[in-house]
Formats: structure tokens, sequence, C-alpha cells
């Protein structure tokens, strides 16, 4: 069989940024803005976190990967901004400015690449993030406790259950004197900020170098974690969880043996078909916030 | 960009205009796209007029630098705006209906897909051979967009989650099936198609001076008109317009809400399948294992929404992206970092996402009015 603690650290080291954009997603979803945008919000995160890595690296060794991820979150957050403003403020179709910034994050980024490093890509950087003692990148810690501090947030803190409500009836919050609109701003935010560490958290781990086919789809895993795990903070970790040990595998199977008679794609299959056979299997039931995708507007009952 | 305070103005009243026309807007976020792209530009240190003359180059095949004229980049700047067409018609149709396809990349892949098999393995019958491939892609992209439709109907399951799944899922099966089954496959790669399954068109190729533009480009034209025809002109159309308008009105006078999302899909995806076939047939002479998505779905849903989801709308629009996408080498020769166009795409669709902020302005007007 497969030697599944041999892979461990690896597999970890996969589900991180998928867990970390997904929680994103998810607060963002509860507060009822869908986020499609992950994938170029992990795009943007991760080309400012290499840049700025590969940058600062001769210059302040030690400090360039905090300040790397640190920027990575920045940009995260100030470009989930242009999907606040347009979906909380102007009330438009959330589907749409996610698919604008899906487009302009991957336009910029590699833009920005041919400007400061003459090619289609970040130079490379000599060293990313080092494993602990127990083989773990930072980042698997990084998503424990943002996952816990999530948690805690939504389920634990008045607002907590205050954002929550925005996703299930944003009139009925108004009434109760919520400002439906800043909590919804926050959680995109939020939801930028985390896509931003994600990206910088798989680009400093897994490759040497942000390119264009960094990120490789996993915002819209992270997406599919989302629904996948009900919208739920347990269930989004478990979806990630499996989500990116599928990911891993995929690139792994062709070192183990006993996976050879699979077609080699089938892992990196998993993730989307699990998700539509979830959704298919658990429709009719509400497990997304009822609000979802829906702009608020004052006045409507 | 909308801004928070414009001054009223008397007689000619650019809120109303843009509230009121769509095509006021598209052009107004095509302007913007472009201004805030050269500003970009600007900003890193080159030139913007080299863009602009590489955007005309592609345009009227006129090299301004070299003082040459060659009617093959207007061959090009058509070849690369066919998919881009069909992929916009693609999310337009569905967008009709009142659906969201983010899938058009997916059923473009599963067209691209099947159409390569039937070319390397069909009997190499002149005549026949690409006809029956066009079909084949058009029927499995219609396929592929149907199972996000029929999910969509049956199950409830939202299309936008269910069409991002299936492009990946699209992608990768592909991949498998190109790879492992398709005759003289390697890598990225098949053997060679037979000359009968190409969509090349010596008259065509001849008048734009050896370029790859072909037959496809009578598909593409030809689905303008289907698309026009099924949504204005049919009670097919009606029925797929009532569903988008409103659900529930449909439903209560009698229209098959289920069965229209449905086949709104179906079309949808053959328009994204057909896509498939012509970059297949058209611009390739051999089945590729591909290496990643090609984003012709992904740029059709800025062609539908600059095109204001309609026929010609999509069709001038996708000739407007098809120049960018088509100039991006001459632009990169240029000192202009090609990925320019994409943030031009993304730009356009950002702004056409800020267009709802002329509603709020126009309402927060009336209102200011009606109290003073």
């Amino acid at each position: 069989m497969i030697d599944f603690a041999s892979l461990l650290p690896s597999i970890l080291m996969m589900v991180a940024p998928i867990l970390i954009a997904a929680l994103g997603g998810m607060i963002s979803e509860k507060a009822g803005v869908v986020n499609i945008a992950l994938e170029g919000l992990m795009g943007i995160g991760a080309f400012t976190a290499a840049t700025v890595h590969v940058l600062l690296e001769p210059v302040l060794p030690g400090w360039s990967l905090l300040i790397g991820v640190a920027s990575g979150m920045v940009a995260g957050g100030l470009f989930s901004l242009i999907h606040a403003y347009a979906s909380i403020s102007l009330n438009a179709d959330q589907v749409v400015s996610g698919t604008g910034i899906n487009l302009l994050a991957v336009g910029i980024a590699v833009f920005l690449c041919q400007i400061i490093f003459h090619q289609d890509r970040t130079s490379a950087f000599q060293i990313g993030m080092t494993t602990d003692a127990l083989g773990l990148y930072p980042t698997v810690w990084i998503a424990l406790v943002v996952l816990l501090g999530v948690w805690f947030f939504l389920y634990k803190r008045p607002a907590g259950l205050r954002l929550r409500s925005c996703g299930e009836n944003p009139q009925a919050a108004a009434a109760a004197g919520i400002d439906v609109r800043r909590l919804r701003y926050l959680a995109v935010m939020t939801s930028g900020l985390l896509g931003g560490l994600a990206g910088a958290s798989l680009v400093l781990t897994e490759t040497i170098q942000y390119s264009m086919s960094s990120i490789n789809g996993q915002g819209f895993i992270a997406l599919a974690a989302v629904s996948f795990g009900r919208w739920m903070p347990g269930g989004v970790a478990g979806a990630a969880t499996l989500f990116g040990t599928s990911v891993a595998l995929a690139i792994s199977m062709v070192n183990v043996q006993d996976l050879r008679f699979l077609p080699p794609q089938f892992f990196s299959l998993v993730p989307y078909v699990l998700t539509i056979l979830t959704l298919v299997l658990f429709s009719g039931k509400d497990f997304a916030p009822r609000a979802i995708g829906q702009p608020y507007e004052k006045g409507l009952r | 960009m909308p801004d928070k305070a414009l001054p009223p103005k008397e007689k000619f009243d650019l809120i109303d205009l843009f509230t009121r026309s769509n095509g006021a807007v598209s052009l107004l976020v095509i302007a913007l796209g472009f201004v805030f792209g050269s500003l970009f530009v600007l900003l890193v240190g080159r030139d913007p007029v080299n863009m602009f003359s590489a955007l005309l180059q592609v345009v009227t095949g006129w090299d301004s630098s070299r003082g040459v004229w060659n009617a093959r980049y207007i061959g090009e700047w058509f070849v690369a705006s066919m998919p881009l067409v069909l992929c916009g018609l693609s999310m337009a149709f569905a967008a009709r209906t009142g659906l969201f396809n983010i899938g058009a990349e997916g059923q473009y892949i599963a067209g691209l897909t099947a159409a390569q098999f039937v070319a390397l393995l069909f009997p190499p019958i002149p005549g026949l051979h690409w006809l029956v491939c066009v079909l084949a892609g058009l029927l499995a992209g219609a396929a592929w967009g149907g199972i996000a439709g029929w999910l969509k109907a049956k199950y409830t399951v939202s299309e936008v989650v269910t069409t991002i799944m299936l492009n990946y899922i699209a992608l990768y099966v592909s991949q498998w099936l190109t790879h492992a089954f398709a005759p003289g496959a390697n890598t990225y790669r098949t053997k060679a198609y037979p000359a009968t399954s190409l969509l090349a068109n010596p008259w065509i190729e001849d008048l734009t001076n050896g370029s790859r533009l072909g037959n496809g480009l009578w598909f593409m034209l030809l689905s303008v008109l289907v698309f026009w025809f099924i949504i204005d002109r049919t009670r097919l159309g009606f029925s797929l317009r009532a569903t988008g308008f409103n659900k529930e009105a449909a439903r209560a006078s009698g229209i098959k809400v289920q069965s229209a999302i449905t086949t709104s899909m179906v079309i949808s995806g053959a328009f994204a399948g057909l896509a498939g076939v012509i970059v297949s047939m058209g611009s390739f002479s051999y089945g590729r294992v591909l290496p990643g998505m090609e984003n012709y779905g992904f740029n059709g849903i800025a062609v539908a929404l600059v095109g204001n989801v309609t026929a010609i709308g999509s069709l001038l629009a996708g000739l407007l992206f098809g120049m960018l996408n088509s100039a991006q080498p001459l632009m990169q020769s240029r000192e202009i970092p090609k990925e320019i166009t994409w943030i031009i795409f993304g730009l356009v669709v950002v702004f056409i996402s800020f267009r709802n902020g002329f509603k709020l302005l126009a309402d927060w007007r009336a209102k200011q009015r009606t109290k003073s």
C-alpha cells in the first residue's frame, strides 16, 4: 500500500494553502457574499510574496520570508476590495466581479514579472520556508491557527453570530441594528487576506518561484472545499484535507508502484468529482447560507 | 467608474444615457479598460503608443514601423476571434435563461477532444470527415453543458459551482483519454490529422496571405445567426428568455422551466464545443494532450458581458478581444508585456460589475430632486 507516513509532510504542505483559502471563502460566504475570486486572490498573494521574498532575500535574510508573507496578505486584501466594492456597495452580480478579479490578477502578476524580472515568472529564491523537527512547514501550523481562530470567531463571539446573520437574513440582521454592509466588507476583506496568505504559503513551500501555473486551480479546489465541507469549519477542514491529499497523491503517484493501474489524472479528478457528487447528494438540504449571492438592498423585505 | 457626486446637467444627461443604453455602457467600459491599461503601461515606463500600433497592425495588416502591408495579420485576427466569439455566445445564451455558465472552458475542451478522436479514427472520406468532426464537437460540448443544466434542473445544484468543477474534470479526462488512447500519442501530441479532417480553405488562405483562417469562419458566422434566430424568433427562445426573466412567472404561464434550463445549457455548450473544433481542426494539424486551460471559455465571459449577452454584441466584442489576443506577439516584440491584454480583459469585466453604480446614482439623484 501507499506509505502515508512518509508522504504525510508533503500532504500537509499541500493541504495548508487549500485550507487557508477555503476558510477565507467560507467566511465570505457565511456573510452572504460568494467569492469565486479565491483563485485570483491566491495568485496575487503568491506573486507578491515571491517577488518581495526574492528581492529582499539578499538584503534582509531571515526577515524577507515574513515580509513576503505579510505583503502577500496585504495584496490579497487590497484586491478583494474591488470585489467588496462591486458586490456590496454597488449590489453587483457577485460572480461577475469575482470573474473580473480572476482575469485581472493573473494578468497583473505576469505583467509585473515581465517588468521586474524580464521573464514570465519571478526569479527563483534561494530558500523558501523550511521544515521543523517534525518535518512540517510552518504553514501547517498557520493553517491550524487560522482554523481555530475562524471557528472561535464565527461560533463563540457575538461578532461571529452577527456576521453569520448577514448571510442568513440580512434584512432581519439590519432590523436588529447590525451594519450589514460593514460586516460584509470585513468578511470579504478577511477572505482576501486569507487568500493572499494561502497563495504566499503555497509559493514559499511548494515551489521556488511564482509562475502562471503556480496556483493551477487550487483556488477553485478551495471553493469546492467550502461547499463540500457544508459551510462548517470542521467540514471545510475535512474537505481541504481530503482534497489536499488528493492533489499530493496526483503528484507523487508516479512513484508509487501500487497505484500504477490508475490513470495518472485520477487523483487530480477526485476533488472536482466528489464535490459535484456531494452537491447532488445533499441537494434540497439547507446547508448553504440562505442569503448567499444576494446583494443586500436597504428597504427590501 | 461612477463618481459619488456628479453635478446635475440640464440637457444631455450622461447618467440617464448609461442607465438606459447597454451599448453606451459597453463602449464606456471598453474605453475605460484601454485608458487604465495604457496608464498601467505608462506607469511601468513603457510607451502605450506601441500597444496601439500593434493593435492597428492586427486590424489593418499595415505595419507602420516598416511600411509594409500583409493580409495575414487580418486572417490571424479572425483566427484568434472565432473561439472567443463562440465562447461568448455560449455564456450569453445561458445568461439569457438566467444561468451563469462559467463552464464554456470545459465544454470547449469536450468539443475539442471529441473532434480530435473523430479526426484520428474516422475513415478519411473527403467532404464527410471534417463534417463528422464538427458534429462530434458540437455534441460533446452540448453534452458537457447539458450535465450542468440537468443537475441544476433536477437537483437545484448551482450551475456556477458545477461548471467550474466540470471545467477541470474535462481537462483531466481529456488529458487522460488523449494520452492513453489517441493513435500515436506521446505526452503532448498525437499523430498528424488526415487532411480530410481539416477546416482549411485554400481560397481564404490565399486571400489572407497564408493565414490559418479557414471554414471555421462560416461556422462562426452561422452560429451568430442561429443564436439570434433561436433567441429572438422562436417559441423555444421565448420560453428560455421568459425563464431567465422570472422563473416563477414562466412556470405559472405553462413554460417547462426545468427543461428550459437543461435545453439552454445544451445549446450553450454546443457553441463552446464548436469553438473547440474550430481551434483543433483549424489552427492545428495534430491532436494535443492539453497542458492546461486555454482560457477561451473564461475570456468568453468577458466577451458576453461586454456584448450585453446578445448575438451581434458577442460577435463585436469577440472581434475586439480577438484583436487584443492576436496582437500579443507584436506587443511583446515592442517591449509591451503581452499580459497587458489580460489586464484589459480583467479591467473591462471589473468595470462592468460596477455598472450597477449608474442605477444607484440615478436613484439617489431622483431622491434628491424630490426632496428639493
